[in-house]
């Protein structure tokens, strides 16, 4: 539930859910957003969802943070609303060229080649939230044992379709962008799709990710 | 291809087409865009006679050089522009916030802005952009929006796919003026830098980097130090953070700004000072002030009456 309401700047509230990442938090945050999407407040410009914050941003022309802060307060939610819960399978390609930090990977992970992709690949996913750039989900947890920190510099380009990563979260690069995480392989397929408007996303907060792994061949061969 | 277009002879160094923006997309990464500069963005439309909702060309430092192919057009240019408007008999020097006549074969070659950095072209008429969401601006980091998602290329084509016939020359009497002071709000993590940071923060100058651009504001000056920890869970952004990475150098979101970040939030510009914050070039020097809420919503609400008021001249 929310614990506390603050100000981010004269135009937009800061909802805060707590400090701990974990998916009982996260859902909440989640079940708020959906709310207030439902709501369709007009003054509301944004919403916007992650681990454990929900930002609502607004049209300072129509309403001022006191009155907003007064109508949010008032909502509320059902707290056994499920959340909906797709299944998506992503299949990467972990070798050369894709597995751009594996060196560093069994490095700093003091694990063979062969533990962390068995680590990797043997989970599911939960996805926490989708940003930064378009249609990027951050996909939880990694198992104590594969949480890294991310690049000392991160790097200028980083290839669409990489998946990274850090501490404890996964991310899939929808774009060529800027980025720090530790690249472990790449995936041939969609994630963001900007032609369907109504669903650019294919992953969505609250979803399940699998990876299954693919060799270069079938990554080659992919529609 | 219509009857009526530009070719664009010189693309300039980032032009794009602009309009109010998109909303309630954040969660999906999608940023806001939009013209950087509203109030600019708004009195090219209504010079130009048009829904204040229309496509416009904004362009930033160097202008594109156009030349039109077609029926007798009208178009304005806003902010503190340099230009001029090339015919087979005369080359006129144009003046902002006028509206000029052009006509088959024309070129209007936008030099540079002035001491700011980007300026809008308006036409009596529209251009023939694709919509995504609800809007035509363009963001070249998703490749969303009007022209693929890019911006202008040497060469290219820019159809116009309405003129109005009926209009009436318009001008008015605008001189932009420069920000020294940005406004801020404290910031949800201002308690992680040190004393001597925040007193940095609002005594010091900074400058404007080189690196800024549509998505942000990177500033130079003294290092901010953290004492908490350089890094946040992440969390939303909306447009005016200043963000803090490791390096100590602020970062201002701008509005193709990533929707999510992960760094410290040390205060927030208020929406007051918004517009002529995007206009300092870089090398410019500034000094950031805090204020509180209220005294940042009575400033919007002063900016807005203002904005109101020089639309109602035109």
């Amino acid at each position: 539930m929310i614990k506390n309401i603050s100000n981010l700047g004269d135009a937009a509230l800061y909802c805060d859910f707590g400090q701990d990442i974990n998916r009982e938090i996260n859902s909440y945050v989640i079940k708020y957003f959906n709310k207030l999407q439902q709501l369709k407040i007009d003054c509301i410009n944004n919403i916007t969802p992650s681990y454990n914050k929900l930002i609502i941003s607004f049209d300072l022309k129509k309403i001022k943070y006191n009155d907003l802060k007064n109508l949010i307060e008032k909502i509320q939610i059902d707290k056994d609303e499920t959340l909906n819960k797709k299944i998506l399978e992503i299949p990467i390609c972990c070798e050369e060229p894709y597995s751009l930090d594996f060196y560093r990977l069994e490095e700093k992970l003091k694990l063979s080649k062969e533990q962390i992709l068995k680590n990797f690949f043997n989970k599911k996913y939960f996805c926490y939230m989708t940003g930064f750039i378009a249609g990027m989900p951050f996909l939880g947890d990694l198992d104590e044992n594969m949480r890294v920190q991310r690049l000392e510099t991160p790097r200028v380009k980083v290839p669409k379709g990489s998946i990274g990563i850090t501490e404890q979260f996964a991310n899939i690069y929808t774009f060529e962008s800027p980025g720090g995480w530790n690249i472990i392989g790449n995936t041939p397929m969609k994630v963001f799709d900007n032609s369907k408007e109504d669903k650019p996303n294919l992953i969505n907060p609250g979803d399940t990710v699998i990876f299954t792994e693919i060799s270069k061949k079938e990554y080659s061969n992919y529609e | 291809m219509s009857s009526n277009y530009f070719k664009v002879i010189r693309s300039g160094i980032n032009s794009t087409f602009q309009d109010k923006g998109r909303s309630n997309l954040y969660h999906l990464g999608i940023p806001f865009s939009g013209a950087m500069d509203n109030r600019n963005y708004l009195l090219a439309n209504k010079l130009a006679e048009n829904d204040l909702n229309n496509p416009v060309i904004e362009f930033a430092y160097q202008g594109p050089l156009l030349k039109y192919i077609g029926d007798k057009i009208r178009f304005t240019i806003t902010g503190d522009v340099s230009f001029k408007i090339k015919s087979k008999t005369s080359e006129i020097d144009g003046n902002c916030y006028e509206t000029y006549e052009i006509n088959n074969e024309d070129e209007i070659d936008i030099l540079s802005t002035n001491k700011s950095v980007y300026g809008y072209l308006s036409l009596s008429g529209k251009f023939d952009v694709d919509y995504q969401w609800g809007s035509c601006s363009t963001n070249t980091k998703s490749n969303i929006g009007a022209n693929n998602g890019k911006k202008f290329q040497n060469g290219q084509i820019i159809n116009i796919s309405k003129i109005n016939k009926n209009f009436n020359k318009k001008r008015i009497n605008y001189i932009n003026t420069k920000i020294e002071k940005i406004r801020v709000i404290k910031g949800t993590n201002f308690n992680y830098f040190s004393e001597i940071a925040i007193n940095n923060f609002f005594k010091k100058e900074f400058k404007i980097s080189k690196l800024s651009d549509r998505m942000g504001t990177r500033l130079e000056g003294p290092k901010l130090e953290n004492i908490n920890s350089t890094n946040i869970k992440s969390e939303g952004l909306i447009k005016g953070v200043i963000q803090v990475p490791g390096d100590g150098n602020p970062i201002i979101m701008l509005s193709d700004h990533g929707t999510i970040g992960g760094y410290p939030k040390i205060g927030v510009v208020i929406s007051a000072d918004y517009d002529r914050l995007v206009q300092l070039p870089s090398g410019s020097k500034i000094k950031f002030q805090q204020i509180d809420l209220s005294d940042a919503e009575t400033l919007f609400k002063m900016y807005e009456m203002e904005t109101q008021n020089l639309l109602n001249q035109i």
